[in-house]
């Protein structure tokens, strides 16, 4: 049910953007230009709020979870990386996280055999494969897009282009990152569908995130080798915002309009939804801080003066009980 | 015991019903056995805590204060501006569901709430409809729910079902960890009088008497003599341990169920005599007489208040450093909670063992220090005259504790000292110890026998992998740091994996540890018969 509402949303949004297209020079300045420049300012503003909000937040207690061995006598092998005693192991933890999804890449998947009464643990790296393949696909894809934004087109975008094309299938050159990024996404939802555990557990909005961002992707491929896009064209339109002179885009084909529809969308969505995950991952207590409790004293800025029950007070309340089973007491 | 076998019990099946999880509707009375009874009127009103009446979750009428929805909502806006953690980890899930098989109550119970991402919904729905826009404007659509009275029943229901033992943490890729989220919760119910009595009156006595089972100076005193006794008569050794006694030089801090109960009471004697043997300049104290804390497991502020005794006693009795037996959440607050709350520790000296001079400047700030490297400390300096045969009898594994092992990281310290005393050490399943350990199913207050058809369903990854190892390798010994393991394992272990014993690990280094003047062995601790005799005495 929830999957349906967010395809409707989704194929709604995208039908809107080609109608728009297709309906004179006015909405098309709205829908090449106005929306998208909104939608970069809302995702910027909304990320930066967020983060801010975030960070001033306090963390009062140092809580990290520590995966390996931790720091103590000078003969045991520590693991920095799991848990890490200072700040150069936080950065090499922190780096493994984001980069590499390490936490994810320990995934087991549990099987349970009542009639052999037995429970099982079974490595399952599909979901950390799936997850990487399309993380770095996108933003590898994201910095290729550097070439519309930037003229003329820096040496480092062709080095991504020819990298990324290595292959040489098809003309234009299929770009391996399309791929991974289509495959993972489709896992993704494939598990959402399936899997009766992840099905149990999603929400409109996180088949909401996945139709967007797979529209994007397949809008992204019909223009380059379906409905080719006129390259120049796109250039000239974008050339319009980076030069802060914006023009309706013209000649550009009904699929840029859905195509920029959709990530402005996205770009909208993202600092009110759970894809927030990217900054936040920053900032999550259990992976960002040292496990260094008993060497650093950590400040809890909002300390409760809190007293606990004086020795005095129980000496009190116990004295007859203490001075018969002899003990020595602070007051006799 | 639950009335369910093994074989019913196990009868599992972890895929989720089609329909949806956003309707709440516990039936309290169907699941006798698999809930904890609430706070009892005496332990509210000794503490100052809110709403104390009589009531039980199988009434329809759960006596909340006529404001309660306000209460909760004002609770949660305080709590998001204390914790950036419930900050974090209220908007960053992305339900990848990689915890959703970890927890071990779903595992053994099957019951998709139990999935901790759906621990967590539970919080995070109304959390959306509450405090965020697209909450407040989509409602469901964003996953966001009404604060009912039948939520709130949910609630009670699952978050007195988690052990906060943070295995789901693990596998998160934002860290997002469940137990953070389960004491905000249990805050949060603190507020209109939600709570258990398994946790609360521990925390009642422990705040009276200075430990959780409410035993009292002249009883304590009593207890430790009584097992000294008792070991002077099996091998002739006088302990004569020091209680309350000013200027020494170390404060010895252990869980109260160690001088308590069996096999807790083993390992205490291990620790005594381990010290008797070093001539240890060492007290201990019937004030501060329980390192344990409760108050974890229910607010930060009854967490503040029993750890605050444990500084307060150092300084009394003028001691240079503290030293702390073995209990996991106890460690867990000693090592993450006691130095931010009740610190600075500036009176105290860095730990250094008199013995082998070793600095344990892992503890620089704290001053406090772990048994097991303490101990580990020793043997690496061959301080200790060890015979590991005296635990030939035993097949040993190690089950490491939710606490020490995902919260502060002591995973091969108890390791290396098992193996010098030991010499049948073997190691469970890989998936289920070091960070990747299963709980015992009754930390985090839940060990108490009206909630056992709970404990034996999450206590099923563990015991299934006790079984394995008792199976592979004939283990007949579960040793473990932790006071909680030791009350809440043996049945456990009856049940899952039967023919398996729990005890410290500091019983077994007292069976091993050879002692200047002591009488012949014939037993260990508890007073099992030592194997092959005949053979020993050709070996001396």
């Amino acid at each position: 049910m929830g999957a349906l509402i967010s395809l409707i949303a989704v194929a709604g949004l995208a039908m809107l953007a080609a109608v728009g297209a297709t309906a004179g020079d006015s909405l098309r300045f709205v829908l090449g230009v106005i929306i998208p420049g909104v939608a970069f300012a809302v995702f910027l503003g909304g990320i930066i709020f967020r983060v801010v909000h975030w960070a001033r937040s306090p963390v009062p207690f140092r809580v990290p979870t520590t995966t390996g061995q931790a720091k103590s006598l000078p003969w045991i092998r520590n693991n920095e990386f799991e848990a890490p005693s200072g700040l150069l192991g936080v950065i090499g933890r922190m780096a493994l996280e984001v980069f590499a999804f390490r936490s994810l890449f320990r995934n087991t998947r549990v099987e349970v055999m009542p009639e052999k009464e037995k429970v099982n643990y079974i490595a399952d790296k599909a979901l950390w494969a799936a997850a990487m393949a399309f993380h770095w696909a996108m933003f590898i894809i994201v910095l290729r897009h550097f070439r519309f934004f930037i003229e003329p087109v820096p040496a480092w975008v062709g080095a991504l282009q020819s990298v990324d094309g290595f292959f040489q299938i098809g003309l234009p050159v299929y770009y391996g990152t399309t791929f991974l990024m289509v495959v993972g996404l489709a896992y993704l939802l494939f598990r959402r569908f399936f899997d009766a555990k992840v099905r149990y557990i999603s929400l409109p909005t996180d088949y909401f995130a996945l139709y967007l961002l797979l529209g994007i992707a397949l809008t992204g491929i019909l223009m380059r080798h379906v409905e080719k896009v006129d390259v120049v064209q796109v250039k000239a339109a974008i050339a319009g915002w980076a030069s802060f002179q914006p023009v309706a885009p013209v000649g550009v084909g009904l699929w840029y309009f859905v195509h920029i529809a959709m990530v402005s969308a996205l770009l909208v969505y993202f600092p009110f939804s759970k894809l927030l995950h990217a900054p936040g991952v920053f900032l999550s207590p259990t992976r960002n801080l040292a496990n260094s409790n008993r060497t650093r004293r950590h400040i809890n800025p909002w300390n409760p003066d809190i007293q606990g029950h004086s020795y005095a007070e129980w000496e009190d309340e116990f004295r007859d009980k203490l001075k018969a089973s002899g003990y020595a007491l602070e007051k006799e | 015991m639950a009335e369910k076998t093994p074989q019913e019990l196990i009868q599992i099946d972890l895929t989720p019903p089609p329909r949806k999880w956003m309707n709440p509707a516990v039936d309290f009375e169907a699941r006798r056995g698999t809930w904890s009874y609430p706070t009892a009127v005496k332990n509210l009103e000794y503490l100052g805590m809110p709403n104390p009446r009589e009531w039980s979750p199988a009434d329809a009428d759960w006596k909340l204060p006529g404001n309660w929805q306000q209460i909760i909502h004002d609770g949660f806006k305080d709590l998001l501006k204390k914790y950036r953690t419930l900050e974090v980890f209220m908007d960053i899930c992305v339900r990848c569901g990689a915890c959703a098989d970890k927890c071990h109550f779903f595992i053994g119970s099957g019951d998709p709430k139990n999935m901790p991402v759906l621990r967590a919904e539970l919080l995070r729905s109304i959390y959306r409809q509450d405090f965020t826009a697209a909450g407040k404007i989509l409602g469901s659509l964003a996953g966001g729910r009404e604060l009912t009275e039948e939520v709130l029943k949910e609630w009670y229901y699952y978050f007195f079902q988690c052990t906060e033992c943070r295995r789901c943490s693990v596998y998160c890729p934002y860290g997002i960890d469940t137990a953070e989220i389960t004491m905000m919760a249990r805050e949060l119910m603190n507020l209109v009088g939600l709570n258990i009595n398994w946790i609360l009156e521990p925390v009642a006595n422990c705040q009276r008497t200075g430990n959780h089972l409410g035993i009292q100076p002249h009883t304590y005193k009593d207890n430790v003599e009584f097992l000294c006794e008792e070991l002077e008569e099996d091998i002739g050794i006088k302990l004569d341990p020091p209680i309350n006694r000013k200027g020494a030089e170390i404060l010895f801090v252990i869980p109260s169920a160690d001088y308590f109960a069996d096999p807790g009471t083993y390992t205490f004697v291990g620790y005594l005599m381990l010290f008797k043997y070093l001539g240890l300049d060492y007290t201990l104290s019937s004030y501060a007489s329980d390192g344990g804390n409760f108050g974890l497991f229910n607010s930060a502020e009854n967490l503040k208040k029993l750890n605050w005794k444990i500084y307060h006693e150092a300084k009394r009795l003028g001691v240079k450093w503290i030293l702390g037996g073995e209990c996991g959440h106890m460690w867990r607050v000693m090592h993450q909670y006691m130095d931010t709350m009740n610190g600075p520790a500036d009176f105290l000296e860095v730990p250094k063992s008199p013995i082998t001079g070793t600095v344990f400047n892992n503890a620089a700030s704290t001053k406090m220090t772990h048994i097991c490297e303490f101990t580990a400390d020793l043997i690496h300096h061959n301080k200790l005259k060890l015979d590991p045969s005296r635990n030939d009898n035993l097949r040993v594994t190690f089950h490491d504790s939710c606490n020490p092992s995902r919260a502060m990281g002591i995973l091969d310290e108890p390791r290396y000292v098992l193996k010098n005393v030991c010499n049948n050490f073997f190691e469970m399943p890989e998936n289920t110890i070091r960070e990747h350990t299963f709980c015992c199913a009754g930390g985090a207050g839940l060990g108490n026998d009206e909630n056992m058809e709970m404990r034996m369903r999450g206590g099923l990854p563990r015991g299934n992998a006790v079984a394995w190892a008792r199976d592979h390798h004939d283990v007949n010994r579960l040793a473990c740091i932790c006071a909680i393991d030791r009350a809440t394992l043996p049945p456990l272990c009856e049940y899952w994996a039967p023919g398996v014993d729990v005890s410290g690990v500091h019983e077994l280094v007292g069976n091993a540890l050879v002692m200047e003047g002591e009488r012949k062995r014939m037993k260990n601790l508890r007073g099992e018969p030592l194997v092959q005799e005949g053979e020993e005495q050709d070996d001396v």
